[in-house]
């Protein structure tokens, strides 16, 4: 089978139930995260995975997030990886470094990369073009990369509409487009977190047009941080109805704001000291409690996305265990390489072995897949 | 299967051996956090408890070699150590105003130099510099130690200990009571008969104490089950443990192979306990040796308490400890309400502290 067709057939299968009227409607899914049960949830959600993924197949891919500069123009207070173009620590991978890279993912079994950077004022479309050409000329593996607020940058930065950026990426090699920069979409939420940043309705143009042109994306949520349980609803929303007419993304994947060194929890810890209060002077992450109850609630309503990812890179395994109950039948990517979290100070580090421990021990089987949810190995056990 | 356990459990009968392996077995989460919770309220109403509270690990030079144990060190080894009493009065001091602890938990390695008297010399200078403190301290197998190097009997041992200021006893030391898996475990340590005679006799002397279980190790459900029976047996007898405390074993440093235990086996063992031992009063979901999501989580499975501020923790540390050492009464107090609990800052005996905030 070639790529593209493999591609198509696995989109097909992935409209696991045709939207129909007994859907959850907004106003419910928002009952259930304000007053809803964490276990009443969490069986529904568990009861709707075993729907969809019978076989108690736990996938993960292996892959390594490539982040070739941490430059970026938009400073959004909640992130704690971004330099000035000027600051000591600021870099721009070299081709080297990055051929390297991929070259050390394929021999751990690799089939994707993830490359993601800031928005980096110094490099155009034509340094796109060349980066991912010169991968492709090299090297066998998907390119998953540039998540929305990339896509923009560069369509605005070389004046061309997103569809023209996006079919230029394409041609030169870029295979899968990652669902980050969502964070919440809602833009009353991002003014506060991410005033720079694209608002909602072109994070959701750059999928829609992804998806037209064939592209599969994810699509993520970053919760936990100042918005409220409306404004995560408004996410789901925006989510399901964009899936409805483009059957695009493959995945959502739920994680919680991690508070360390980023400027918005330096802003609470601040407004908090002055007041004088003894509340903990910083802002606390989602608790198990809440994490579990999105991520439920997200399987529950995203009744046209078929898989739904634990996030223990910002969860840890344990919970991530768990959350395979709740809802998640993918564990996400091994992560042989992840900077972004980590510069939060929160690094839960494990190996592919690990991995497939974990998800043993959990009561499933383990199995790699690719970009595309198509199993490549199981470990029966 | 569960539909007949949970009728049972509703009538406030007890479940047999032979249904708690099956529920150790079931796959049915769900329900199994649903009964559980059910009887925590039963018990407990909405509350969930927590305490301030400081660890001293005095010495962690130890006699014996258990196998799971990465704190142990040999006399002259490199990391062994040994706190003098005024380190552990400077450390009390320090914390007792900072962090307004009411109970130091005390426990550490078997010293092959200390006599009994520094012990009491310990608990008596705390009490004296520290009348309210209650001083929780020494698991059985430092009592029965103790006992060994004094000539006195375990009552006695006890009784002097008691006299001196020690209010209660921790849970630890229980491990695994199945002599096979003991053996294996740990083959220096007093047999599981022998701890369950030093709770008895602590008892007896009126001294309350806790309980506990390392899990997830080289042990079988069956095993599990083997001393969750034993301790429900004792306490229908003396009625004198106030806490059962389910400890995940953790793998880094040790001489056993092993993984960390999956978030759900730490579930599902809470929900267990909390079924089987209907007989104690508190399951306690130890936050140090979970992690602090699956003991928040463990709320909605049958705990009912969280532990404490624990300010410095080693022994779980010392063995790949996944949490950090500590965390704030309010920080505990937040974990609890939003897992849809009400939060209860308790004494060493289960009684709401208030405070004028």
């Amino acid at each position: 089978m070639t790529k593209e067709k493999q591609k198509k057939k696995t989109a097909e299968k992935q409209m696991p139930c045709a939207p129909d009227a007994a859907r959850v409607t907004s106003k419910e899914a928002l009952s259930m995260l304000k007053s809803g049960d964490l276990l009443d949830l969490g069986l529904t959600a568990d009861n709707i995975r075993k729907q969809l993924h019978p076989e108690k197949v736990v996938t993960f891919v292996v892959d390594r997030n490539i982040n070739y500069t941490n430059v970026c123009v938009n400073k959004c207070t909640f992130c704690a990886f971004w330099r000035d173009k000027d600051a000591q620590d600021a870099y721009t991978l070299d081709r080297d470094t990055l051929f390297a890279k991929i070259e050390e993912t394929l021999g751990l079994g690799g089939t994707q990369i993830l490359i993601q950077g800031g928005l980096h004022p110094g490099l155009d479309l034509d340094y796109y073009v060349d980066l991912l050409r010169s991968i492709k000329e090299r090297f066998e593996i998907n390119i998953h990369g540039f998540s929305p607020p990339e896509i923009c940058y560069i369509a605005d930065s070389a004046d061309l509409t997103l569809r023209e950026t996006l079919q230029i990426l394409r041609q030169a090699g870029l295979d899968s487009v990652p669902g980050g920069g969502a964070e919440i979409l809602s833009d009353r939420v991002r003014e506060v977190l991410s005033p720079r940043k694209i608002k909602s309705s072109r994070w959701l143009k750059v999928m829609e047009t992804a998806h037209l042109l064939g592209m599969r994306t994810t699509a993520t949520m970053m919760f936990g941080s100042i918005e409220g349980p409306e404004d995560i609803i408004t996410h789901l929303e925006a989510i399901r109805e964009l899936q409805d007419r483009t059957g695009g993304f493959t995945a959502f994947i739920p994680w919680s704001f991690q508070p360390g060194n980023t400027e918005l929890n330096a802003e609470a810890q601040k407004r908090k000291s002055a007041k004088g209060t003894r509340k903990p002077s910083t802002l606390q992450p989602a608790t198990a409690v809440e994490y579990l109850k999105v991520l439920a609630l997200s399987r529950i309503y995203l009744d046209n996305v078929a898989n739904i990812q634990a996030s223990w890179v910002t969860q840890g395994l344990k919970l991530a265990q768990v959350a395979l109950r709740f809802g998640a039948n993918d564990f996400g990517s091994t992560m042989i390489e992840e900077n972004v979290v980590a510069s939060t100070g929160v690094s839960f580090r494990t190996s592919k072995h690990e991995i497939i421990n974990a998800i043993r021990a959990a009561g499933f089987i383990p199995a790699q897949r690719d970009t595309y949810y198509n199993i490549l190995r199981r470990w029966e056990t | 299967m569960l539909a007949k356990i949970r009728n049972k459990v509703l009538l406030g009968k007890r479940i047999t051996e032979s249904e708690a392996l099956n529920l150790f077995k079931s796959d049915d989460i769900f329900s199994l956090a649903s009964i559980a919770s059910h009887i925590a309220e039963k018990k407990n109403g909405r509350k969930a408890y927590f305490v301030r509270n400081r660890h001293i690990n005095p010495t962690n030079i130890c006699v014996n070699r258990c196998r799971f144990c990465a704190f142990s060190r040999s006399k002259g080894q490199e990391g062994a150590y040994e706190l003098t009493l005024e380190e552990i009065i400077k450390k009390l001091r320090i914390t007792h105003h900072a962090s307004r602890i009411t109970e130091v938990h005390i426990v550490g390695g078997l010293h092959p130099d200390w006599p009994f008297t520094y012990y009491l010399e310990l608990v008596s200078a705390i009490k004296k510099e520290f009348p309210k403190l209650h001083i929780k301290a020494f698991t059985a197998v430092e009592i029965d130690y103790f006992s060994k190097i004094s000539g006195l009997s375990i009552e006695e041992t006890l009784n002097t200990l008691k006299r001196c200021g020690l209010g209660s006893i921790p849970g630890g030391g229980a491990e695994i009571f199945a002599p096979a898996v003991r053996n294996k475990l740990c083959p220096e340590k007093i047999s599981g008969q022998r701890w369950l005679d030093v709770m008895a006799s602590a008892h007896k002397v009126g001294l309350r104490t806790n309980a506990t279980m390392l899990y997830g190790h080289i042990e079988s459900y069956k095993d599990r089950v083997d001393h969750l029976m034993k301790l429900r047996r004792l306490q229908d007898k003396t009625g004198g443990f106030q806490a059962f405390i389910p400890l995940a074993y953790h793998p880094k440093n040790t001489e056993i192979k092993g993984s960390y235990t999956s978030g759900l086996d730490d579930l599902r063992t809470i929900a267990v306990s909390r079924l089987y031992l209907d007989n104690f009063d508190h399951i306690k979901a130890y936050w140090v040796m979970l992690g602090e999501k699956i003991s928040q989580l463990a709320l909605k499975f049958g705990a009912d308490d969280i532990d404490g501020t624990i300010i410095e923790e080693k022994i779980t540390h010392s063995a790949g400890g996944l949490t950090g050492g500590k965390l704030t009464a309010e920080q505990l107090s937040d974990m609890i309400k939003k897992a849809g609990r009400i939060p209860v800052e308790r004494d060493s005996f289960y009684r709401k502290i208030r405070r004028a905030e």
